[in-house]
């Protein structure tokens, strides 16, 4: 049909679509080597690739935190980052926190404050606090919410959140 | 996302050589901006270069006793870095009024320069938009324009410039370096960004073959009176209706030089010169500051839903004067306005 091959002309300019990239991550300690399209970003990676789903996707657009992780220790939104762009970092998630079966800090912490109501945002939260308590610049309720801002909670466990990070940061 | 393909710069001269050679690429840097922006295929590069690992990293000072930062310097690295939480406080703290702190861990100096505005109909690409595409028109002039521009506007464009950190550097007279294929140059910032005019796809005047490589700052930071006030719809991670980010240099009580910006408010940080002179000599008080914003919002002009910010700006200002005279700077923690 007239119609079908009219909409099958390519639009503009069409490029050839890259072979898939080799990388290599170091995820929670484990060496893992990848083959990446250019568009995957690293929350596609560790969720399709790698099957490490505890890194969540929520907006997608950095604006909820939900997907943050911790790229060479430092606290990242995975959505608006590359895979390719980190060939050859250390990332660490949520998965990757306990040490031989043991909870992380912060992990026990969002436990014993109940910091959580669905659920849906707390591998971020928590991967975010780990992030600020490694910079070393929040100390006071105030300064915590600041700097934990980028982590929303729509359940709106704000409080719980703010108090379980002051018992790991007064642990630490 | 669109599909690209994707290269590594190996060195400034050969970023310039790619960009050169591939008029639909783009330069990728933190990303924070351009991934979002292609995910909402409003940019959509053929190709991307990844300048992420060149070395440009470095804070550096210079020998007229400023201070050199590469155009790779993370901002959460710029606004932590010892020397500029001395000499250049308001450089900190703008920096800290804006993003989350996993955004600012990943975006680069230079990136922040370059971001583009948050307009909504820039981003909804069912809508027309002369920054997006020129000619169609402007959706926010008869829109909903409450976040935006009352200064400088265009009849094809009232978008605002959405940095935080372009406001600092904008009253810190600061330089921006710039490599290209006609060489290398640098920038005065007033010069870097521009207004909308007839030709608001143009946000800047780096040129397509350019690439940012450092900013400089001269010597004189401010650093004992100063403050950046930022108001915004929730008290962190939103963007300015209005920021102020000003410097004084006191004698006594008697002003003896004056630097004054808003953002939220304008295509550009938004800069006055007039302003400044009007508070240079003059004491420090209430009815100078107000006499001050008065000049400053002069020209203003509001739409439909930002008339707001004519106001909110005049008192903003005299409340950022009036911290940076008294020495107490709006806190980036404590939100509360004193």
């Amino acid at each position: 049909m007239a119609e079908t091959s009219a909409a099958a002309q390519p639009i503009g300019k069409t490029i050839q679509a890259p072979d898939k990239i080799p990388i290599v991550l170091i995820v929670n300690g484990d060496e893992a080597q990848l083959r990446v399209a250019p568009w995957t970003t690293l929350l596609d990676a560790l969720r399709d690739h790698l099957d490490l789903t505890g890194t969540k996707k929520g907006c997608d657009h950095g604006q909820c935190g939900a997907c943050t992780v911790l790229v060479d220790g430092r606290r990242v939104n995975s959505c608006l980052t590359l895979a390719v762009m980190k060939d050859g970092s250390h990332v660490t998630t949520i998965e990757g926190l306990a040490v031989n079966g043991v909870l992380h800090p912060l992990q026990q912490a969002f436990i014993d404050h109940d910091a959580l109501q669905c659920g849906y945002c707390t591998p971020g939260q928590i991967c975010s606090a780990v992030g600020l308590m490694a910079e070393g610049k929040a100390k006071t309720a105030d300064e915590i919410r600041e700097l934990m801002s980028g982590n929303i909670c729509r359940c709106g466990a704000y409080p719980n959140i703010v108090a379980a990070i002051q018992q790991a940061m007064d642990a630490s | 996302m669109i599909n690209f393909q994707y290269l590594r710069a190996n060195d400034v001269a050969d970023a310039v050589r790619q960009i050169a050679a591939a008029p639909t690429a783009k330069f990728i840097a933190g990303g924070t901006n351009l991934i979002d922006l292609m995910k909402e295929d409003v940019e959509r590069p053929t190709r991307l270069i990844d300048i992420s690992r060149l070395p440009l990293d470095k804070i550096e000072e210079t020998a007229d006793g400023g201070l050199r930062i590469g155009a790779l310097v993370p901002n959460s690295d710029l606004a932590y870095h010892p020397l500029v939480e001395q000499r250049y406080p308001l450089l900190a703290s703008a920096i800290l009024a804006g993003a989350s702190q996993q955004l600012r861990n990943m975006a680069s100096t230079g990136g922040n320069l370059l971001q583009r505005t948050r307009c909504s109909y820039f981003y909804d690409t069912a809508t027309p938009c002369n920054k997006r595409e020129p000619g169609s028109g402007c959706s926010a002039i008869n829109g909903v324009n409450r976040m935006h521009a009352i200064l400088g506007t265009s009849d094809t464009c009232i978008a605002t410039h959405p940095s935080d950190m372009c406001v600092a550097l904008a009253i810190l007279e600061s330089k921006v370096h710039a490599a290209g294929a006609g060489g290398e140059r640098s920038i005065e910032f007033a010069d870097f960004h521009r207004l909308p005019g007839n030709t608001p796809q143009l946000d800047t005047n780096l040129r397509p073959d350019e690439i940012i490589t450092a900013i400089e700052l001269p010597a004189q930071g401010f650093a004992a009176n100063y403050t950046y006030l930022k108001i915004r719809d929730r008290l962190s991670y939103a963007f300015a209706l209005v920021s102020v980010a000003a410097g004084l240099e006191l004698e006594g009580d008697t002003i003896k030089e004056a630097r004054l910006a808003l953002g939220g408010v304008a295509h550009k940080p938004w800069r006055d010169k007039a302003a400044e002179a009007a508070l240079r000599g003059q004491v420090a008080n209430q009815a100078n500051f107000t006499h001050a914003a008065g000049l400053l919002l002069g020209d203003a002009k509001g739409f439909a839903h930002n008339a707001f910010k004519i106001s909110l700006a005049r008192r903003a200002i005299v409340r950022a004067l009036t911290q940076a005279s008294q020495g107490t700077p709006q806190s980036q923690s404590n939100k509360k306005i004193r």
